[in-house]
């Protein structure tokens, strides 16, 4: 490109930065709260969230909050289990907290399942172990991955006690639903798994499990600030975490 | 020296020909699974590492022949090892470079393996095992181009090497004691988070390393006109007798501390691997092979008369270097993995494309150990003609 067409282009996306949310969201292109928003950064000291399995059985069989976050970070769905990528699912209870092992709990506990994710550990194994850190632990206590980085070795996955982490065996973009522009897909060979949705925190929207619940059983929250919903939750429930045995702090607190 | 490689009878090239063909497969598949991904393997969310990552740990362990013929020479003044130290540091260099080799294949991105070099992450046990291995191999090709060449030129060594060969002893140690911990300290896995690991690394490793030395010392044997003599191979046959005996009997103590205690977390692998877990029974078979051949090996080398007699050492060593072989190259690995942290239990068996990668890197170290041989063999006759 030439001197003259540099210009006029980065004239021409200045124009387009500066008019562009409202022709776009004229033009019907921007879903609400989806991108480009006005509204100032969240932040939080230490990001946590708590999971109400009460309110959340209330809609057995619900996807709302999989399906929302699967979409938005172009989650591919493979057929098989040997492929299978996900950010955000259900396990059965038993499974998800093994030691909880209790041959007569309450009626029906046991088939039941709970939501189960990234937990965002405030000692998280994945991170010591990552050779490039390519994974690493935010100031406010995100978990995140740079998939540019990411040299495929798969030992996060052998040290994440929780089963969070999925690997891309082949190119996950055929079978993605509908691809969503403004997040990146993945390529093969990289591993991936939920960042707590820090791409709309930064656009002040909370994640987007948390909005798409319908039951509004997922809480995201602050736990350095003790008048955060999420902490009052925690003063007057009886709540537990995942595996705390093995010191990796996780951050997802479940109210049972 | 490199020229003594080019010159060799028919034999030696169908050889040299024969691992290339295998290479060449082996790398067909391999660029069909850098367009695919690692999906081509039986590698799933459940079971991430398999046989390329087993093999790597399997051949660290080989990679030990080296030191166990260095140690008792240059430590404890045993000569007669002296002639087979160049034998055990070619073995290892051959060794060293399948692992990473094993490990390069593995990575779901390749191309970005330097991103260890350019983003160095001290506290991941990896970046160390890169730095072990990467030391070992330089140690060794150091060590055995210097003493080689002295021994062409009918010379001694320089006298710098000396603290370079006594170097590699405890960095022979470090390799394996690395490798253990990539598993041993993931608080994840129960079948690995143990303290036995690393001694038992080290014990398979100096069992299946100088095993498969004295099989390549018979190999030559019968091959060439060279000859280290019976007293070598039967040292190194009483270091397989230790070794072994250590190995079986630190696999004992993770059983009987699994299930003594009761504790369900670590008897899940074990009774997968032994008795299989919810009708999933697929290492069964393998692994119940690998104790027969263990204790079937152990017997004929304890008892001084067998281990005495060529044909049944032969018999004892290869069955010493298959047991090792299915227990670290196929059954420790695989078994961490299930059950997966969740309790579910997904099996995992290479695919095809898979075992010729394998098989590929496995020839081309066979590659590599018929050329350095044949360059320290040819080095040998031409100084005592």
């Amino acid at each position: 490109m030439d001197r003259r067409g540099f210009i006029r282009l980065t004239g021409m996306t200045s124009v387009v930065g500066l008019l562009g949310k409202p022709i776009l969201n004229a033009a019907g292109l921007l879903r609400p709260g989806e991108a480009l928003t006005n509204k100032p950064p969240i932040v939080g000291k230490r990001w946590a969230m708590v999971i109400d399995t009460r309110k959340c059985l209330e809609k057995e069989g619900c996807r709302d909050c999989i399906n929302a976050c699967h979409h938005i970070h172009n989650v591919p769905e493979f057929d098989n289990a040997k492929d299978e990528i996900k950010w955000i699912w259900k396990e059965k209870y038993e499974q998800a907290f093994p030691e909880q092992e209790n041959e007569y709990i309450e009626d029906g506990l046991k088939e039941k399942s709970v939501l189960v994710l990234c937990n965002h550990c405030d000692n998280p194994p994945c991170v010591r172990v990552c050779p490039t850190q390519a994974t690493w632990k935010r100031e406010d206590g995100i978990v995140m991955m740079d998939w540019h980085r990411c040299i495929g070795c798969r030992y996060c996955m052998a040290a994440c006690p929780y089963g969070s982490r999925s690997f891309n065996w082949r190119d996950p973009r055929p079978f993605i639903k509908e691809i969503v522009t403004d997040f990146p897909t993945r390529t093969r060979g990289v591993v991936e798994k939920c960042t707590f949705c820090e791409e709309r925190l930064a656009k002040g929207l909370i994640p987007a499990c948390v909005e798409a619940c319908p039951e509004k059983a997922l809480i995201f929250g602050d736990l350095e600030d003790p008048q955060s919903e999420l902490r009052e939750l925690l003063r007057v429930h009886f709540s537990f975490r995942r595996k705390t045995n093995l010191g990796t702090q996780p951050e997802l607190y479940y109210i049972v | 020296m490199l020229e003594k490689a080019l010159i060799g009878d028919k034999k030696y090239w169908s050889w040299i020909l024969f691992l290339m063909a295998v290479m060449a497969v082996g790398f067909f598949f391999y660029l069909r699974q850098l367009t695919y991904g690692l999906g081509i393997t039986g590698l799933s969310r459940d079971v991430t590492w398999g046989f390329y990552i087993a093999q790597f740990t399997f051949l660290v362990g080989v990679a030990a022949s080296a030191v166990m013929v260095v140690l008792p020479y240059y430590l404890h003044n045993f000569k007669i090892f002296g002639k087979s130290t160049i034998l055990g540091e070619f073995l290892a260099i051959s060794a060293v470079t399948m692992c990473m080799l094993f490990i390069l294949i593995d990575l779901g991105q390749p191309m970005r393996a330097l991103n260890m070099v350019l983003h160095p992450s001290p506290k991941s046990v990896l970046f160390w095992d890169m730095i072990v291995l990467n030391g070992y191999l330089l140690l060794n090709v150091v060590i055995s181009h210097v003493t080689l060449d002295a021994e062409r030129k009918s010379i001694a060594p320089p006298s710098w090497i000396k603290p370079v060969i006594i170097l590699s002893i405890p960095w022979a140690i470090s390799i394996h004691t690395v490798t253990a911990f990539i598993y041993s300290g993931l608080g994840s896995r129960p079948f690995w988070f143990t303290a036995i690991l690393t001694p038992r690394f080290l014990a398979s490793a100096f069992a299946s390393g100088p095993a498969l030395l004295i099989l390549l010392v018979f190999i030559i044997k019968k091959l060439t006109k060279y000859d280290p003599g019976r007293e070598p191979v039967q040292k190194l046959a009483v270091i397989v007798t230790y070794a072994m005996a250590l190995n079986i009997f630190f696999v004992l103590l993770e059983v009987f501390t699994a299930f003594y205690s009761g504790n369900p977390e670590h008897m899940t692998s074990f009774q997968y691997l032994f008795v299989g877990l919810d009708h999933h029974s697929r290492l069964v078979p393998w692994i119940w092979t690998s104790v027969i051949l263990g204790i079937g090996a152990l017997v004929l080398l304890i008892n001084p008369r067998t281990r005495k007699n060529d044909i049944l050492l032969i018999m004892a060593c290869l069955s010493v270097f298959i047991s090792i072989w299915i227990d670290k190259g196929i059954g420790m690995v695989v078994a961490g993995f299930i059950p997966s942290p969740l309790g579910h239990i997904t099996e995992y068996w290479p695919t095809l494309p898979e075992s010729l990668i394998t098989l590929s890197i496995y020839a081309f170290g066979l590659l590599l150990v018929t050329i350095f041989y044949k360059i320290a063999l040819s080095v040998r006759e031409e100084t005592s003609a």
